[in-house]
């Protein structure tokens, strides 16, 4: 598998990162390296093992549906780097891509 | 001098009242100031609180309070968040937050009367083997201050090691305590999966996660473990089994114990001084009364493909929150997606973005199935192995790394060498079961080896037993790095 | 032209109303009233570190709409994490169900308005969180995180509706079973419900599907009628010009009535499910099932055929009556109160939704009029004994609507109990005629259609409250002698 230029765009894209050249031609190069090492596990017959999501064994993990205090409203804003009128603060939305389910 | 009190001989002294928790806290304070300029264990030391705390302790314990962790300083890995002292996990997109909340496991130190010396060092978001990933420049090994610690939890172990803290808390996904423990000649131990909360702990891999602490000796783990262990009710994936009494289980006798000697954790590449010495370790646990016997894990070789598969994948989902919308570094652009880009692009270090890379391709369409499924079903594969292997034995020793402290920058430039200085760690991460690491030696230039003991799921009590009986016969983890 | 038919799913997402929010403490409140940001914790706001933790209650809301949508519940079930980057979003993933929902292969059977029923078939429902709300204003966005986190039963239907006003049939009586179950008020104006039809059309008797378009923000369904009929006709106009229809999510815009591309979809998103790691599965054995079934209330089906049987009703004014389960609990204390039940039926469907509908109120708040189920009971009871009029009584409907109190003593009061005492009204009726000269004699001449208008000024003249049979009678006795 080799990760080209435009794959390393298109994925950047996905996770909404910024890369400069270098970088993407760095990532080019190591991510394929570590998917080349990644093909190994292809050699393996996997199709009667079910995959691992988790390693416990818990079922049904359920909270009983009660209501607890909230954050005060300077809290959950203290850290925003922009807010105004009790709102969280975001450039618009300009183009309509990588948008909303 | 204070600092050089175990945990355990700290708290024997408070409760004697031959100390008191605020010099014990100046002690570490003055040695923090005198060594940091040198280690770069801390990001943040919070040297007002830590005195208030330790006045409390001293005010508690003059009415009678016992807690088990009274007036004791410790340091906490800065990917567990803190109310209103910074926590950033090691990356500048975390630069000034101050967390509204307090991870569980931190509460049950101060809980517990702890004194919070500060926040440790880490590769950014815990992404790393050497520290050097951290956003705020690397720790140093306290034993060569050329070295790395390991990492990521190389500040904690650091700190330790050179008595800046009594115990600390780090995280542990593939070996985040264990190899950094090794490298700086200090114990540590990563619980089961589920054993200790993950509340608060800033997600790396959720599958993988768990909180793991630090000490000079098994009975400071045991103290820490048994005030961090148990059920949260904030936390979905923490059990709700009973906590057992670590520190009764440090009987010393090992006698009858089964140990297994994985042949894959010998394999070329393990460095000649560490497999001599892991070995005399392991031929100590045989003079104790355990039995020694050799076992396969033959599914390891795909410990470090699958990793690199899983964790990146869960990190690129944990790390889509760090949008500079709610908190965190915002770089504006007038435009929402280009604000959202450039922020990511410069917040995240190199080892984060290409994480995050590797793990959103290894989720996208198309590629899901052959990556994270494939790898998801090999980690299957993996836990039979050691389900197999403790049908057989009690515990399984090996090396912790396959090698000694590397030197800072020499493997930057190459992750997947960087990546195969965890492979022996991965497994039990994997798995979800226990592993400790535990002082063994030293190679031919003074750095230290650790001993990997690894143990079923929940049975961390026999992985303490073990070390402590170790630890009892030996003098490895009470050598002090020469600062 | 060929006749075309249209190919409509429904996707609709419904907050469940739990007290706390889906995987947090948070309160769930009215979030379009509610102050910015004041019901947030550090798992709504997607803060570091925090962990969601899943309610029940919104586990047993979404396994009582699954079974009441007649789905099966697979014994397992997994969240999964859906990514995608909005500044509503906060974790940058929405933890949603995939692979394993919830509940899957159901129906609901709706009347057609030519008398048949049609089962439409439900793919799927599952649990999800809902998103924070996004206001724009001038070169920016604002962002509330009230909503984030409020439980989202997602229910999506099969392409099995073919016109308008099919997908508007299976809308209601959606909404109504999820009022029944107590989950979902139906407010899409709130929206608190949200219906999001995908629509093709193709020529009548083939099979294919075509390029389709989805439409969101509705704001009612009465929206979602012409929304759909709107895209419908405009579908079929650019097949029929040759052109073609473009995949394409439309918001509708309700000043125009007319729906307007939102967003042109041209590749798949990328949503890079996989299980949440922070959540373990849901084990839904028989015994939870059974459970769950047992603590259904009486559905609107049901409820119908009960009413048909134990009430002699038609299938018409009991579905009317059953739509809206406040009007059915109306109806059933007004018949227990004594009232007969094709008489109470009459008067609520007919005066009683009139003067609603005239003040604009909604039928699930008929609990809150002032004419009470006893007073309609007895006013129905008055019509029944011959003591008032059907006029009277439509009248004492407006009064009591307007100002509650008891019929029988209103009618005492106003004295307007019926007349039917054949000398009083013998002596009205030859006071009407001697006082018409005129048209009695154009009557009498041959013009029979002024029967009715001398009919009408003699029942003038009682009030109304004049036993129309015996009015009739002596006023055909009375001509009869006149022409004599």
């Amino acid at each position: 598998m080799t990760f080209d230029r435009a794959m390393v765009a298109h994925i950047a894209e996905l996770a909404k990162l910024q890369l400069s050249d270098e970088e993407s031609e760095r990532f080019a190069a190591q991510l394929s390296d570590i998917l080349a090492y990644a093909e190994r596990l292809q050699a393996l017959d996997t199709e009667a093992i079910p995959p691992t999501a988790s390693v416990l064994p818990l079922r049904n993990v359920l909270r009983p549906d009660v209501v607890e205090p909230s954050l005060p409203r300077g809290e959950a804003l203290a850290n925003a780097p922009d807010s105004a009128d009790g709102q969280f603060r975001v450039d618009a939305i300009l183009d309509s891509e990588g948008g909303a389910a | 001098m204070l600092t050089d009190l175990t945990l355990s001989e700290a708290q024997a002294a408070l409760r004697a009242g031959t100390i008191t928790a605020v010099a014990l806290t100046q002690a570490h304070l003055e040695r923090i100031r005198a060594l940091e300029p040198d280690l770069h264990a801390y990001l943040t030391v919070t040297e007002d609180l830590a005195l208030q705390a330790a006045e409390e302790a001293d005010r508690r314990r003059a009415n009678g309070d016992d807690s088990p962790l009274l007036g004791i300083p410790l340091a906490i890995k800065d990917v567990l968040m803190t109310r209103g002292v910074p926590t950033t996990a090691g990356s500048r997109i975390l630069e000034g937050f101050l967390p509204p909340y307090t991870a569980t496991a931190v509460q049950r130190l101060l809980d517990a009367g702890a004194v919070m010396l500060g926040k440790t060092n880490t590769d950014e978001f815990a992404m790393g083997s050497s520290t050097e990933n951290s956003g705020y420049g690397p720790t140093r090994n306290p034993w060569d201050v050329a070295c790395v610690p390991g990492g990521s939890s190389g500040g904690s172990a650091a700190a330790v090691a050179a008595r800046l803290a009594l115990g600390a808390l780090g995280t542990d996904t593939g070996g985040s305590v264990r190899q950094p423990a090794s490298f700086c000649g200090v114990c540590a131990l990563k619980p089961s999966y589920g054993r200790v909360s993950r509340y608060g702990v800033i997600a790396f891999a959720s599958s993988l996660d768990q909180v793991g602490v630090f000490g000079r000796s098994a009975a400071d783990l045991a103290a820490l473990l048994g005030v961090i262990a148990g059920h949260d009710p904030r936390d979905g994936t923490s059990m709700t089994l009973p906590v057992p009494d670590y520190a009764a289980a440090l009987t010393g006798d090992i006698r009858g114990l089964r140990v297994g000697v994985p042949r894959e954790y010998f394999v070329e590449g393990v460095q000649p001084a560490v497999e001599k010495t892991v070995r005399a370790a392991i031929d100590q646990l045989a003079a104790l009364g355990a039995e020694v016997r050799p076992i396969s894990l033959p599914h390891t070789e795909y410990a470090l493909p699958i990793y690199y598969l899983i964790a990146p994948s869960e990190a690129s989902a944990n790390l889509a929150r760090f949008d500079g919308v709610r908190y965190g570094l915002r770089d504006a652009q007038g435009a929402l997606w280009p604000t959202y880009k450039a922020t990511r692009g410069k917040g995240f270090g190199p080892e984060v973005k290409r994480r995050i890379m590797l793990g959103t391709y290894a989720l996208s369409a198309g590629y899901y199935d052959a990556y994270y499924l494939k790898a998801q079903k090999v980690r299957t594969l993996i836990r039979q192995d050691f389900d197999r292997a403790f049908a057989e034995v009690d515990l399984i020793a090996a090396p912790t790394t396959p090698a000694t402290a590397f030197r800072i920058g020499e493997k930057a430039d190459d992750p997947l060498a960087m990546y195969l200085s965890d492979t022996l760690t991965l497994s039990a991460s994997l798995a979800g079961i226990v592993g400790a690491s535990v002082p063994c030696g030293f190679d031919e230039n003074g750095l230290p080896i650790g001993l990997q003991i690894i143990g079923p799921a929940f049975d961390e009590p026999t992985v303490l037993r073990a070390a402590d009986a170790y630890q009892r016969v030996t003098s490895w983890h009470s050598r002090r790095p020469p600062l | 032209m060929p006749a075309y038919e249209a190919v409509i799913g429904l996707e609709v997402h419904a907050e469940l109303e739990t007290a706390s929010k889906m995987f947090c403490a948070c309160a769930v409140v009215d979030s379009t009233s509610a102050e910015p940001n004041t019901v947030t914790c550090p798992v709504c706001l997607g803060m570091p570190g925090a962990l969601p933790v899943v309610n029940q209650r919104a586990v047993e809301m979404g396994l009582r709409v699954g079974l009441a949508l007649n789905c099966a519940i697979p014994p397992f079930s997994q969240f999964a994490r859906k990514s995608y980057f909005y500044p509503d979003l906060p974790k940058g993933y929405q933890i949603s169900q995939y692979e394993y929902p919830l509940a899957i292969n159901g129906w609901l059977e709706i009347d057609l308005p030519d008398g048949m029923t049609k089962r439409v078939r439900i793919r799927r429902a599952h649990l999800e969180e809902d998103t924070g709300k996004l206001t724009h204003t001038d070169g920016h966005s604002l962002v509330d995180l009230n909503r984030a986190g409020v439980p989202l039963l997602e229910i999506v239907s099969e392409a099995d509706l073919r016109s308008a006003e099919e997908a508007e049939i299976y809308a209601r009586k959606l909404v109504a079973i999820l009022r029944y179950l107590g989950v979902n008020s139906g407010d899409m104006s709130k929206g608190v419900l949200r219906i999001e039809p995908n629509i093709s059309v193709r020529p009548v008797g083939s099979s294919e599907f075509r390029t389709r378009t989805e439409i969101k923000n509705l704001n009612s369904i009465r929206s979602l009628a012409r929304a759909s009929a709107y895209e419908i006709e405009r579908q079929i106009a650019l097949w029929e010009a040759g052109g073609q229809v473009q995949q394409a999510t439309l918001g509708w815009d309700e000043a125009r009535q007319v729906t307007v591309v939102q967003r042109v979809k041209e590749s798949a998103d990328d949503y890079r499910y996989f299980p949440e790691p922070d959540l373990p599965v849901l084990e839904i054995g028989p015994a939870w099932v059974e459970d769950v079934r047992m603590g259904l209330p009486e559905l609107p089906d049901a409820r119908r055929d009960r009413f048909m049987g134990q009430f002699g009703l038609s299938r018409y004014d009991a579905a009317v009556l059953v739509a809206e389960q406040a009007v059915a609990a109306y109806f059933e204390a007004a018949v227990t109160a004594g009232g007969d039940p094709k008489g109470v039926a009459n008067y609520l469907t007919g005066e009683v939704f009139r003067l609603m509908n005239s003040e604009g109120r909604d039928r699930q708040d008929i609990g809150a009029i002032r004419l009470t189920p006893p007073a309609l009971a007895a006013l129905v009871t008055l019509v029944r004994q011959g003591t008032i009029t059907h006029g009277v009584a439509r009248q004492l409907v407006e009064t009591l609507y307007a100002a509650g109190g008891d019929p029988a003593a209103l009618v005492a009061a106003h004295g307007l109990a019926q007349v039917s005492d054949a000398d009083v009204l013998g002596e009205a009726v030859a006071r009407t005629l001697d006082a018409h000269p005129g048209e009695v004699a154009r009557y009498l001449a041959g013009e029979e259609k002024l029967l009715k208008f001398l009919m009408g000024l003699v029942m003038r003249e009682l009030r109304g409250q004049a036993d129309a049979q015996v009015v009739a009678r002596l006023l055909a006795a009375q001509l009869a002698q006149r022409r004599g």
